[in-house]
C-alpha cells in the first residue's frame, strides 16, 4: 500500500472534465515531480487531493485510508498539506501570523513553537521579517513564507504547486534547494512544476501530466533523457 | 458654547453605542462578506433578553451582561448553522451570495414578528431601575450616566474583539478566512465553522448594545430598525470590516445627531447624517478611516 494512493479519479468544475481517469501513487520518503504545461491540469489534482474540487469518481487514500470524500480541513489534520499555487499569502496579517495560522491543526497547534523554530532555521529571512506584513514582502519572501506556512501544519506529505513561479532563476534555485532540504529532514514530497530540469533533478520520480491525464512516469533520471521530455519540456 | 460642547458629549456617548451595533455588523460582514439585514433584529432580541434578564432576576442593568452576551453567541451561532449556512453551501462558488442577503432579510421580518406575538406591541421599560434620568455634573455640564457607562462598555468592547483577533488561535483563524477563505482552508480551518464563530461573535455584541440600551430605552418588536439603517450608515462610514472604524463612524453619527438640533432643524441632522453618508460612498467607498480590515 502506498503512502498517498489516487486511483482512476475523473474530476469536474461544473460540467467541464478536467482530470480523466488518473491514477499515481507516492511512497513515503519520496520526492515525485508533476509536471506539464498550463492548464493540463496539475493545480487541479492537488486541489482534488486536497478536498477543494472532490473527485466524482474514483478514490484517493492516504496511508491505507479513504479521503477523497473528506472536507479538506480533514485532510490537513492528517498531515497531509499543500502549498497553493501563487502562494495565496494572508496579505494583511504579518509573516508570523501567517505562519502561526498554519500551525492552526491540533496536531500541529500542540508543538507550534518549537515548529516556528525549526522554520526560521531552515528559512533565516523570515525570522527578520516576522512582524512586517506578508503583502509587502519580495515575491521570493512570499514564497517562502507560504512554504514556511506549509511546514508549520506538520506535515507527513507536502504538496507544493509550483513554488519557482514568477521568481528570478537564482530565487528559484534556493526554493529547489530547500525543497531538498525539506524532503531530507523527512517530510515527503510531491512537486508540481513547470520548470521540468529544476524539479525532475531533486526528485526520485515523477509524471507527466497533459490534458488531464498521466502519459508518462517514471524515475526522474529517465525522465530527463526521454526525448519526448527533452523537446517539448526542455527545449533542447 | 457650554451647551455645545455638552451635546458634543453626549453625541460621542450615545454615538460610541451606535459604533457597537455596527460593530457587530461589520465582524459579520468582514468573514462572511454578506451585509446581515437582520443585525438590528438581533438587537432587539438582546434588549429583550436584557429586559428580561433584569426583570425576572432583578440584577444590576449591566450584570444582565453576563446573561445576554453567551446567549445571544449561541444564538448568533446557531441562527448561522441552521438558517444560513445551508445557503452558503448550495452557493459556495458564489463570493457575494444574494440569497444570503434575502435570508438575513427573512430573519429580520421573522424575529420582529415573533416578538410582537410573544411580547405585544407595548413599549417596555425597566421598572425600579438604578439608573434612570441618572446623571451626571461634570464641569457644569450634565451628562448622562447610563450612557457614560454606555461608552465605556462599547469601548471596552471594541478592544477586546481586537484583542481577540489579534492575539488567539480563533481570531487569527477568522482573520484569514475574512482574507482568503479557500487558503484559509488548506490550513485546516473549517470554513463554516469560522462562519458560525463569527455570526456567534456579531450577535454577542448586538446583545453587549442592547444591555447598555435597556437603561434609557424602550424596547418594543420593531425598535431594530432604527439602529438597523444608522448601523448601515455607519459601517459604510468607518469602512467595512475596520473595528476602529465602526466605533469613530457612530460617533461621528452620534455628535451630527446631537449638536445639529442646536443649529438647524432636527430633520436636516438626518439629511447630513445622509449626506455624509452618500459622499463617502462616491469618494471614498473604503471608509473614513482608510485600511480595509484593521483586523
Ligand atoms: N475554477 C475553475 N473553473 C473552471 N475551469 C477551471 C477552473 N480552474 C481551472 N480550470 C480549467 O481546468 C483546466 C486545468 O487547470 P489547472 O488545473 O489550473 O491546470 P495547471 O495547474 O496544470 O495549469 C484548465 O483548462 C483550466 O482552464
Ligand atoms: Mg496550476
Amino acid at each position: 500500500m502506498a503512502f498517498l494512493e489516487v486511483r482512476n479519479i475523473e474530476v469536474f468544475y461544473g460540467d467541464v472534465q478536467v482530470i480523466f481517469d488518473l491514477s499515481l501513487h507516492v511512497e513515503e520518503g519520496e520526492v515525485v515531480s508533476i509536471i506539464g504545461g498550463n492548464g493540463a491540469g496539475k493545480s487541479t489534482l492537488l486541489r482534488s487531493i486536497s478536498g477543494l474540487v472532490p473527485p466524482a469518481k474514483g478514490e484517493i487514500l492516504f496511508e491505507g485510508v479513504p479521503i477523497h470524500k473528506a472536507p479538506p480541513e480533514a485532510i490537513v489534520e492528517r498531515g497531509l498539506v499543500q502549498v497553493p499555487e501563487g502562494r495565496r499569502l494572508f496579505t494583511l496579517m504579518s509573516v508570523k501570523d501567517n505562519l502561526i495560522v498554519g500551525a492552526y491543526n491540533s496536531r500541529a497547534d500542540r508543538v507550534k513553537e518549537k515548529t516556528i523554530e525549526a522554520v526560521y532555521e531552515l528559512l533565516p529571512r523570515l525570522r527578520e521579517r516576522e512582524s512586517q506584513l506578508a503583502m509587502t514582502l519580495s515575491g521570493g519572501e512570499q514564497q517562502m513564507v507560504a512554504i514556511g506556512r506549509g511546514l508549520m501544519a506538520k506535515p507527513k506529505l507536502l504538496m507544493l504547486d509550483e513554488p519557482s513561479l514568477g521568481l528570478a532563476p537564482l530565487l528559484s534555485k534556493n526554493i529547489f534547494e530547500t525543497v531538498r532540504k525539506i524532503a531530507d529532514q523527512g517530510t515527503t514530497v510531491v512537486l508540481v512544476e513547470q520548470d521540468v530540469m529544476h524539479s525532475l533533478s531533486i526528485s526520485e520520480r515523477g509524471y507527466v501530466l497533459e490534458q488531464g491525464r498521466t502519459v508518462m512516469e517514471g524515475p526522474a533520471k529517465e525522465l530527463l533523457d526521454d526525448p519526448h521530455i527533452k523537446t517539448a519540456y526542455l527545449g533542447i | 458654547m457650554l451647551y455645545v460642547l455638552e451635546d458634543t458629549i453626549n453625541g460621542i456617548l450615545i454615538g460610541s453605542i451606535y459604533g457597537l451595533t455596527a460593530l457587530g455588523l461589520t465582524v459579520i460582514f468582514g468573514v462572511l462578506k454578506v451585509i446581515n439585514f437582520a443585525h438590528g433584529s438581533l438587537l432587539m432580541v438582546g434588549m429583550y433578553t436584557a429586559y428580561w434578564a433584569v426583570v425576572l432576576t432583578g440584577i444590576h442593568p449591566y450584570l444582565a451582561l453576563i446573561i445576554v452576551a453567551p446567549v445571544m453567541y449561541f444564538f448568533g451561532y446557531y441562527l448561522q448553522n441552521i438558517i444560513i449556512k445551508p445557503i452558503f453551501k448550495a452557493e459556495k462558488d458564489v463570493r457575494e451570495p444574494i440569497t444570503v442577503i434575502i435570508v438575513t432579510t427573512g430573519v429580520w421580518y421573522v424575529l420582529d414578528n415573533l416578538s410582537l406575538l410573544i411580547f405585544g406591541p407595548q413599549y417596555r421599560t425597566l421598572q425600579d431601575n438604578p439608573l434612570r434620568g441618572k446623571m451626571l455634573e461634570f464641569a457644569g455640564m450634565m451628562l448622562s450616566i447610563p450612557k457614560f457607562w454606555g461608552f465605556v462598555i462599547a469601548i471596552v468592547t471594541a478592544a477586546a474583539v481586537y484583542w481577540f483577533f489579534q492575539k488567539t488561535r480563533m481570531g487569527r483563524a477568522i482573520r484569514a478566512t475574512s482574507l482568503d477563505r479557500e487558503s484559509a482552508s488548506l490550513m485546516g480551518i473549517n470554513q463554516y465553522r469560522i462562519y458560525n464563530v463569527a455570526f456567534g461573535i456579531g450577535t454577542a455584541i448586538a446583545g453587549i448594545a442592547g444591555v447598555t440600551l435597556v437603561p434609557f430605552y424602550n424596547v418594543f418588536p420593531s425598535v431594530g430598525v432604527l439602529f438597523d439603517i444608522k448601523g448601515f450608515i455607519i459601517v459604510v462610514l468607518g469602512g467595512l470590516g475596520s473595528i476602529g472604524g465602526a466605533i469613530l463612524g457612530g460617533i461621528i453619527v452620534g455628535v451630527i445627531e446631537s449638536v445639529g438640533p442646536q443649529f438647524m432643524a432636527a430633520t436636516w441632522t438626518e439629511a447630513i447624517v445622509y449626506g455624509l453618508f452618500l459622499m463617502v460612498l462616491f469618494v471614498k467607498p473604503s471608509g473614513l478611516f482608510g485600511v480595509k480590515y484593521d483586523w
